[in-house]
């Protein structure tokens, strides 16, 4: 702990911003059954529709995987969650997401102060081109937080929430491309969850590690699963199985079924899902 | 039917008919040799510039040329300080004008909104300046300042050189801007960044190295122009004193020393012309070091 300051973190020296909950989350229930609730929800790029009429509800401290074919859509309702598809022109939507009862389309609802509470990972590894340290403590930084002290404290929490701590706790300082592929990925969900998000949305994780570097992220999901609600795109079947609670199959825009992890890998109730689990296409 | 019957060929790479036709190998062979040659004849003019520029300007490089004001014509000795000087002041202005208005038009045309109208007709103008002839720099800021001052100075130097620049560092800044990875913008949207904390902190860093290629691109070929200050900034044999007042520069005053029939200034037209390349090397070279990306 040589790299980090001493000085105890107080609540007081964090500012209010990240400790007090926003309005979104205002009287948080930890296992609230539909924390996340998609109501007919219509997606178009341009003319095309991605997504048709999605209905859902995902309960909190759990996580949902949403598996399917390529181009099926599971992936443009993840980045709806935290409004990243509106970066792209030309794109609408119909319906409605509320987390907690709240309408992220809501006028009162900051696209910044969602994106906050919503933290993504994304399917390749985006680090900064800056040290580990600076990639971590960037989601405080653009916040406006210069004590070191709390930039110090959350570096180590991170790191150690996405078991990177002791692999990395003496080169802070190096640039985060140095890293490797996996260590680059588990760095991305540190800086993820270092502006304390009640969500996490994961598209495609581990679609580019190695199986051992597969293996620590899903440990580490599931060891998340504690403090975050987790959303995770996946294509690997036995990912799902092995990590998720709850999985959704969806098909040409379509949600096809969604029911427990167990349910849906055991027996489903709908032949297309069979069909897709048990590999005859997709 | 004997297991050893089969005949094993001589070699297993050249026999069987899988050969490379000779034909085939021949061309590649000549097709590498042309390329070989070629990049070899594209140095000669480029080394001949380099060897005439020494041969005839080493020998009068000396301290004395950078501290001295110009002889008048028929006298010997003097430097050329003040054009030198003159230079620096108005590649400086032309800098100071058309670099921030050239990135954050990129910013604006690449970031904000790269499929507005705003943003095509820009583009399109700044491809359209690009291939203007540099007089024509010259002869707007003539009007535009010249005549509006009544007084040639830098300061018109300065506009026209700004001008011929605007459009090279516009169109690099944007393709530098072009080449930041979209990924940097989405990890940095995905954690609650403003737009603007995005391209300040993440893409602008980022875009920077190559941004200032395009910049040192910019401050040769303004420093080397002769035809937009000719008649903005005109020349002088006197320091300067000031930006409103005819300034000298390395370019004019190797049109002028030239074409004059006296052979110590036709000398210390070549030993300017050796300093103006000496002076863009330097800048270039010292701008890659300190502009040089820091994470790799």
């Amino acid at each position: 702990m040589e790299t980090l300051s001493n000085e105890k973190v107080t609540e007081d020296m964090i500012p209010p911003d990240i400790t007090q909950p926003l309005p979104l989350t205002d009287d948080f229930v930890p296992g609230e059954s539909n924390f996340i609730q998609v109501k007919d929800f219509k997606f178009f790029y341009g003319k095309k529709q991605a997504l048709h009429g999605i209905n859902l509800e995902i309960p909190s401290r759990k996580v949902t995987a949403f598996i399917g074919p390529s181009g099926c859509g599971k992936s443009t309702l993840l980045r709806n969650f935290n409004r990243m598809n509106e970066l792209i022109p030309g794109v609408r939507h119909e319906g409605d997401i509320t987390i907690h009862g709240t309408s992220i389309y809501d006028p009162s609802v900051e696209i910044i102060a969602l994106r906050r509470r919503i933290g993504m990972v994304f399917q390749k590894s985006n680090p900064f081109p800056m040290s580990i340290y600076e990639n971590i403590v960037y989601p405080l930084r653009i916040a406006g937080q210069k004590n070191r002290a709390v930039l110090d404290e959350t570096v180590e929490r991170c790191l150690r929430s996405a078991a990177l701590w002791e692999e990395v706790k003496d080169r802070l300082h190096e640039s985060a491309l140095g890293l490797s592929g996996g260590q680059m990925q588990r760095l991305c969900i540190a800086r993820a969850v270092a502006s304390r998000p009640e969500i996490l949305l994961m598209d495609e994780p581990c679609s580019a590690l190695d199986p051992i570097a597969t293996a620590k992220v899903e440990e580490l999901i599931i060891e998340l699963k504690k403090d975050f609600t987790i959303l995770i795109v996946t294509h690997n079947m036995q990912q799902a199985s092995r990590v998720s609670e709850l999985t959704a199959f969806f098909y040409l825009g379509n949600l096809v079924e969604f029911d427990s992890t167990r349910k849906i890998f055991t027996n489903p109730s709908k032949k297309q899902t069979e069909e897709y689990i048990t590999g005859r296409f997709g | 039917m004997s297991k050893n019957s089969a005949p094993v060929p001589q070699n297993f790479f050249t026999t069987g008919g899988k050969q490379t036709s000779p034909l085939r190998l021949l061309r590649n062979r000549l097709l590498t040799a042309l390329c070989i040659v070629l990049s070899l004849l594209t140095l000669v003019p480029l080394l001949s510039i380099i060897i005439l520029l020494l041969r005839n300007g080493l020998p009068l490089l000396g301290a004395d040329l950078f501290t001295q004001l110009p002889p008048a014509p028929g006298q010997d000795g003097g430097g050329f300080g003040n054009a030198i000087v003159g230079t620096l002041v108005m590649v400086g202005i032309a800098l100071i004008f058309s670099v921030p208005l050239g990135i954050l038009s990129a910013v604006y045309i690449n970031e904000y909104a790269p499929t507005s109208k705003l943003a095509a007709a820009v583009r399109f103008v700044a491809k359209l300046l690009t291939g203007i002839p540099s007089i024509i720099c010259g002869v707007f800021a003539f009007a535009a300042v010249v005549m509006t001052t009544h007084q040639f100075s830098a300061l018109a130097g300065g506009v026209a050189l700004s001008i011929l620049i605007l459009p090279t560092i516009l169109l690099t800044s944007e393709q530098a801007l072009m080449g930041v990875a979209y990924a940097y913008r989405e990890a940095s949207f995905g954690v609650g960044a403003t737009p603007f904390q995005t391209i300040w902190r993440i893409v602008l860093p980022e875009a920077l190295p190559a941004m200032m290629t395009g910049v040192m691109l910019a401050v040769a070929r303004a420093s080397g122009e002769t035809a937009p200050v000719l008649f903005t900034a005109l020349f002088s044999y006197n320091w300067i004193h000031s930006l409103m007042e005819p300034t000298a520069s390395l370019s004019v005053l190797i049109y002028n020393f030239a074409s004059l029939p006296y052979s110590h200034h036709i000398s210390m037209a070549w030993a300017a012309s050796l300093v103006l390349v000496i002076l863009v090397t330097i800048v270039n070279v010292s701008a890659q070091i300190i502009f040089r990306p820091r994470h790799r």
